[in-house]
């Protein structure tokens, strides 16, 4: 089980509280958790990466066990924290605006 | 008993006021989507419970929502707007290429005869269309390609088809508007399209007669006359008797004639309405004094409206797709500002009252007239 914790408005676009969990098998990458979010929960196709090139927002970072993954290869295995479930994968929404 | 709802999207949300037919008592509902930009909502003319709307945000990208039940409840549904083919570029502010690149939906144009069909006006400029209630999109490419493409260049706002006239009469004509492009029209039901910009003359670009390369702010059109068509230019008020082929301007005893929109009173097709805004920079009325102008001849001659709106201390703007008017038996005339407020006149514009004071600032305004 992968746990997940979006920004507060996707986590009202998805209509879900507190983290996602998801149930997923193989190789634990970032690209293999976005792909199972957004096949749960469609409504998020586009708002963390873009749905043809699956770059991610500029505005969108991810952390995990203390660490910034925004700019890691979406194909590298995630932390061994997150993938036994002891850490979330943190999708965060910058800090700006107003 | 008929009465009106009035769709606005601001930059926090969308709300939903709606009212009887005397339209003096409002019932607000929202913020819906608390939060977003709410670029445009709009509902289908023949399903009036089915409602349209461009949600988006610079963290989270675009969105479009869907209301089956009035706005009482929504579901996104597809956001995914790819241009046909390989886009190559426009022009950038310094007359360099630019790819193209899509940004966001600012308007969305629901068909006049299938509550499944809906055209979307997106920024970098060009037209979608979706047929499956907004599920999947395809672009209309041929305006994009159809030669000018590459002159294009974005306005201050960015480069944004905002503004989607589809003819009354004939189904398979559009007009379209770009800043800072101009108009364009289709007769094949957007395969193939031409500018129809003569007689435009803007004098901040190299030739100010171009083809293309004109900021048009707004058009509009009388649902018995779609070939007379109004425009709001960056500056100008114009008029086109011929569908767009020619362009006259009309701007007349206004104070200024730079502004953002424009529209026609329901019921009498030679009555138009502007707001007329100083510019450059500064983007709010002449002296402070919110006035809203309208000719009853089609243009030239004007008078300004000013019952029930702020004549003194004001500094709002009015943005191109923020006024609009119902359709009953004397003529609604709604507009939004970027201060927030919402006003409506239901006498066609002699008085005016504000319906809400203090939402985000106002991005659109639709009216729906029920029955």
């Amino acid at each position: 089980m992968i746990r997940i914790i979006l920004p507060p408005h996707l986590r009202a676009l998805a209509h879900v509280d507190g983290e996602v969990q998801l149930n997923l098998t193989g190789e634990i990458t970032l690209r293999a958790v976005l792909d199972a979010l957004e096949q749960n929960y469609p409504m998020l196709r586009g708002t963390i990466r873009d749905q043809v090139t699956q770059k991610r927002r500029p505005f969108i970072r991810f952390f995990a066990s203390e660490n910034d993954l925004s700019h890691s290869s979406p194909d590298e295995p995630l932390p061994e924290a997150v993938v036994r479930a002891t850490e979330p994968l943190l999708v965060v929404g910058a800090i700006a605006g107003g | 008993m008929s009465g009106v709802r009035v769709l606005v999207g601001t930059r926090k949300g969308a709300f939903l006021l709606t009212s009887d037919g005397k339209r003096e008592r409002w019932d607000v509902s929202g913020p819906h989507f608390a939060g977003w930009e709410i670029y445009h909502l709009k509902a289908s003319p023949v399903n009036p419970d089915r409602l349209y709307a461009s949600q988006s945000s610079g963290w989270f990208g675009q969105l479009i929502q869907r209301s089956n039940d009035g706005g009482q409840t929504w579901e996104p549904v597809g956001n995914k707007f790819v241009y046909d083919g390989v886009p190559g570029t426009h022009q950038w502010y310094d007359g360099t290429p630019h790819p193209w690149e899509f940004k966001r939906v600012w308007h969305l144009e629901p068909s006049r005869d299938d509550a499944e069909t809906v055209y979307a006006g997106v920024e970098d400029a060009a037209l979608f269309r979706s047929t499956d209630g907004a599920q999947t999109w395809h672009e209309l490419s041929g305006l994009r390609e159809h030669g000018t493409g590459p002159h294009w260049q974005p306005g201050a706002g960015g480069m944004c088809l905002h503004t989607i006239l589809l003819d009354p009469k004939d189904p398979a004509r559009i007009f379209v508007a770009i800043s800072a492009a101009g108009t364009f029209r289709s007769d094949d039901g957007g395969k193939t399209w031409k500018p129809t910009n003569r007689g435009l003359r803007s004098e901040f670009i190299p030739n100010p007669t171009a083809e293309v390369g004109h900021c048009v702010h707004r058009i509009a059109m009388h649902r018995s006359r779609p070939n007379v068509l109004f425009m709001q230019k960056h500056w100008d008020v114009m008029r086109s008797d011929d569908a767009g082929e020619s362009w006259r301007e009309v701007s007349g005893n206004l104070p200024t004639d730079f502004g953002f929109p424009i529209d026609v009173h329901a019921h009498e097709p030679e009555t138009i309405y502007v707001v007329p805004i100083k510019s450059d920079s500064e983007h709010y009325p002449p002296e402070g004094k919110l006035r809203v102008y309208r000719s009853k001849t089609g243009g030239n001659e004007w008078e300004a409206l000013t019952k029930g709106l702020p004549q003194e201390n004001c500094y709002v703007n009015v943005l191109r797709d923020a006024m609009a008017v119902d359709s009953l038996d004397s003529c609604g005339v709604y507009f939004g500002t970027t201060g927030g407020q919402v006003y409506a006149s239901a006498d066609a514009g002699d008085n005016w009252a504000p319906i809400v004071r203090d939402l985000s600032a106002v991005l659109s305004v639709e009216v729906q007239t029920l029955q």
